[in-house]
């Protein structure tokens, strides 16, 4: 495998594209002749060959430590503009596609025990592929155009799988919700893409960077590029204040919210800034940006999931803000650490999302967390899964989160000391809700529902295996890259080096490298503070259901900061009321009234010119007369 | 000389009677100036030595239409005068059309070139047996033609004139 | 192109120009001023004549046999066209009572 050319690498990145494509097409063309298990069977087949494909370039790009780029097809080509449908594989783009592959084929899987009694099941299947399909696209694109093409494309399977079961129309608000939303973002993004041609007459991303390299850090241009490209990342990532659309979205089921809402869509603005590294680092005003963007992000949503009392919806805000830890990252110039944070929060947001669904399968779609409690030894080992996922998210050694995380803060406190205890802080945020969840649903006394309810039985095997291999891998996939203090292992950082060398070695803000007693401080002290709140969530929410008596402050947080009634009122009220005015006056009163004029103004003129006809001969002699002796007339002057 | 004087009789005759055929009330005396105006013609015909047309002009005009005239006159029981006439107005107006047509087509044709070939009397071309040969040989199409026009006419004429009985 | 032989003794195709406008002219006023269709119809054929004189004078000045026969044609359909007219006109007759164009009006709007 190891000898294989460059040409068959190529044919095999290929292939990633054209198999979900098939499948796409094949389970969402032929729904009737298709037997439903085929359809989640052969769905997940096909990505699983993805995985294939996908282990056997990273073995490639690992022995040969080349990254390679070529034309799949020209696809716009005149005058000076040239954008081919071109490819690349480097070790971020591996990184991506593992996350994409591996994870997508586990909810596959996973839904096909999920999904099994569903009746479209075929359509769902096939929108999954297609899913997989665009964000490959997204991910191998070597051009922004693209990308965008794959940007869009997961927007639009992101809408048709939250608004899955279209019937109820609550699903549909959501899923257009989502759509407009990340439109808005999209705007920034195609400015950012105008701006980037005007500028450098080319979309390739590797050109872009190497010709930013030419230009002065702060440069208008690229702040301009790099502000759009932001606005588009924070459509897509949920970041303040495109953010809202994500709890709602999770009206769709649970394995899209597993694998769109946690593990891919959402990571695409983070892929895409740190994929524009060199750029982004040539504009502070924009890293300073998204550093506020991610701060404020992480601390609103993580105030917000602590008083939220749907299961997903909890899982949901936990999943903005630890985007807006990976933007935090992405501020400070560690794009490494955000990409590790990406890797890692796939595996235990997934585990948890589908644990949660494990939950709501048990309890027969029960999703509020204050008819659960006392499940622990009623479906245990789900119970056990979510264990491992909660330890894994808050950031308790050994487990993958822990590691990420303690990357992400120690980029910034060598930025600053307060930087770092801010950032601290949020990330304990994360200990109070998921926890706080944790004991609530597992532990808590049992409530009327859950007592009443006869079958509480675990999940089949098709859902639970895939489970085990995320928690396997939440367990031990951190050790990639550990502190300098314990092991000093760099396997990660070392392996996304080269894509980021341009970026770091541009990188103007002077950092100063912690001393290892600071560095173990930093360890302890928060594992310290994560052991305390842990025992204080025990004694609010395992003894006692919880109860609904919220102070001022708490009402505000349990109303989402009522960022929706704002929008509501800011944005969507007086669109509203334009679409009105254009529809009952200009529509009605204006338009109308031009093209009715049109009938009833010949209706008129003719009205008026029949009464030539008098039927009179005399007349018309008369009539024929003259007008000969005019023509003779005109013609003889002429 | 001769010519020309014959010429100047023949046209102011057949002005003279044209307009009486305007003038006057009655309208069989209307057709018998029109017939007048016809015999006039005739001559200006003989003038131009087309001697064939002048027969067939007095043998069809003066000899079938103007008696079809009268005979829908005497039909028509139109030998009273008394007709309305139209509005003075209307009767200037006609004038004044007709002046400025005279004046508009003898002023345009005035300054063109008239190419003259020979001395009309001793032109040829008028004789029954040229206008014979020229007729059946370049214009057979039109002849034979107008002998389908005329059995349309002849059925036209008497279907339009039979009297429809109820 | 032979040039006149006798130009003091041949009448000067002018003077036929204008002895046929005239006629038409006159007929022209025939068709404005008559209110009886029988009188309105013989004007036409007055019209029609002063084409035919016309052209049979060119026709012989130019010694060319077409004139005479585009004559002869002109007066083929001047027949038919009479003997239709008439017939129509004693059809209206019939119905109507009435030989005056002023009365005769029904084809208006």
């Amino acid at each position: 495998m190891v000898t294989t050319t460059l040409n068959d690498m190529q044919w095999m990145a290929t292939w990633l594209l054209l198999f979900p494509l098939i499948g796409f097409l094949t389970v969402g063309l032929f729904t009737k002749r298709m037997a439903p298990k085929w359809a989640g069977i052969l769905a997940s087949a096909f990505v699983f060959f993805n995985v294939i494909i996908t282990f056997v370039l990273w073995s490639y790009i690992n022995t040969t430590h080349q990254s390679f780029q070529f034309n799949l097809f020209e696809w716009i080509q005149f005058g000076a503009i040239s954008v081919p449908f071109s490819v690349s594989i480097d070790s971020l783009t591996i990184v991506m596609l593992f996350v994409v592959n591996v994870v997508g084929w586990l909810i596959h899987v996973y839904s096909i025990g999920y999904m099994r009694h569903d009746e479209g099941i075929h359509r769902f299947f096939s929108y999954m592929n297609l899913f997989i399909f665009f964000m490959l696209i997204l991910v191998m694109s070597s051009n922004y155009l693209m990308l965008f093409i794959g940007w869009e494309g997961v927007g639009l399977c992101s809408y048709l799988l939250i608004g899955f079961w279209y019937k109820d129309h609550l699903n549909n608000n959501a899923a257009k919700k989502a759509f407009i939303m990340n439109r808005i973002g999209d705007l920034g993004f195609l400015i950012g893409i105008f701006m980037m041609f005007h500028t450098f007459k080319t979309l390739d991303i590797q050109t872009i960077a190497g010709a930013a390299t030419t230009m002065p850090s702060g440069n208008t241009a690229l702040l301009i590029i790099t502000l759009g490209l932001l606005m588009g990342a924070i459509g897509k990532s949920a970041q303040i204040p495109l953010f809202t659309w994500l709890p709602d979205a999770m009206a769709g089921p649970t394995p899209v919210s597993a694998l769109i809402h946690a593990a891919t869509m959402v990571t695409a603005g983070v892929y895409l800034i740190a994929r524009s590294s060199v750029i982004f680092v040539l504009s502070p005003v924009t890293m300073h940006l998204i550093l506020i963007i991610g701060l404020l992000t992480a601390l609103i949503s993580g105030l917000i999931a602590i008083y939220q009392h749907d299961i997903k919806k909890i899982l949901a805000y936990s999943t903005v803000s630890q985007l807006g830890f990976m933007f935090i990252a992405l501020g400070l110039g560690s794009f490494t650490g955000a990409m590790f944070h990406l890797t890692m929060h796939a595996f235990f947001k997934a585990l948890l999302f589908m644990a949660a669904g494990s939950v709501i399968h048990a309890l027969n779609q029960e999703q509020d967390i204050r008819n659960m409690g006392g499940l622990k030894n009623k479906i245990p080992l789900t119970f056990f899964l979510f264990l491992i996922g909660t330890l894994a998210i808050s950031g308790i050694p050994p487990f993958a989160g822990f590691f990420s995380k303690e990357y992400i803060l120690s980029a910034a406190y060598e930025q600053s000391t307060l930087m770092g205890v801010i950032t601290t802080i949020i990330a304990l945020l994360t200990t109070l809700y998921m926890f706080r969840l944790l004991f609530a649903v597992f532990y808590a006394p049992e409530s009327p529902k859950v007592q009443s309810e006869k079958h509480i039985h675990e999940s089949p095997w098709v859902m639970t295996i895939p489970m085990m291999v995320l928690a396997l891998l939440s367990l031990v996939g951190g050790f990639v890259q550990m502190p300098a203090s314990f092991n000093d292992i760099n396997l990660f950082s070392n392996y996304l080096a080269p894509v980021f060398a341009t970026a770091t070695q541009l990188n103007h803000a002077v950092y100063q490298p912690l001393g290892t007693t600071f560095e173990w401080m930093t360890l302890t002290i928060p594992l310290l503070i994560i052991g305390l709140l842990i025992i204080w969530m025990y004694m609010l929410f395992a003894k006692k259901s919880i109860t609904d008596h919220l102070s001022f402050w708490e009402k505000i947080m349990a109303r989402k900061f009522y960022f929706d009634e704002l929008y509501q009122i800011t944005v969507v009220r007086p669109m509203m009321s334009l679409s009105k005015f254009f529809r009952e006056f200009i529509d009605e009163k204006v338009i109308n009234r031009l093209i009715n004029s049109i009938g009833n103004d010949t209706l008129l003129i003719g009205e008026k010119l029949r009464l030539i006809q008098t039927g009179n001969i005399g007349f018309y002699l008369i009539i024929m007369v003259f007008s000969i002796l005019a023509i003779l007339i005109i013609n003889f002057i002429r | 000389m001769f010519q020309l004087y014959l010429f100047i009789f023949l046209s102011v005759l057949a002005l003279w009677s044209a307009s009486m055929v305007l003038i006057t009330k009655n309208p069989v005396h209307s057709v018998l100036y029109l017939t007048l105006t016809f015999f006039t013609l005739a001559g200006h015909y003989i003038l131009l030595n087309a001697q064939f047309l002048a027969v067939v002009h007095v043998i069809v005009y003066a000899g079938a239409i103007m008696v079809l005239f009268l005979f829908t006159v005497m039909l028509l029981n139109l030998n009273k005068t008394g007709q309305f006439s139209k509005s003075t107005i209307t009767k200037w107006m006609a004038v004044i059309a007709g002046g400025l047509l005279f004046v508009v087509l003898v002023a345009s044709v005035k300054t063109t070139d008239l190419v003259i070939n020979i001395n009309p009397n001793l032109s040829q071309s008028g004789l029954v047996k040229n206008l014979g040969n020229v007729l059946f040989t370049e214009y057979l199409l039109p002849f034979e033609l107008s002998s389908v026009l005329f059995l349309s006419a002849m059925v036209g004429a008497v279907m339009l004139g039979d009297k429809h009985k109820k | 192109m032979e040039t006149i032989i006798q130009p003091l003794q041949t009448i000067p195709l002018m003077y036929y120009i204008i002895f046929c406008s005239a006629l038409f002219s006159i007929g022209v006023i025939g068709i404005l001023v008559k209110r009886n269709a029988l009188t309105i119809f013989m004007s036409i054929e007055l019209m029609l004549n002063s084409a035919n004189i016309l052209l049979a004078a060119f026709s012989a000045y130019r010694n060319d046999s077409s004139g005479q026969l585009f004559v002869f044609f002109i007066m083929v359909v001047a027949a038919a066209e009479i003997a239709i007219g008439l017939a129509l006109l004693i059809s209206i007759y019939r119905s109507s009572h009435s030989i005056d164009i002023h009365i005769l009006n029904r084809l208006k709007w």
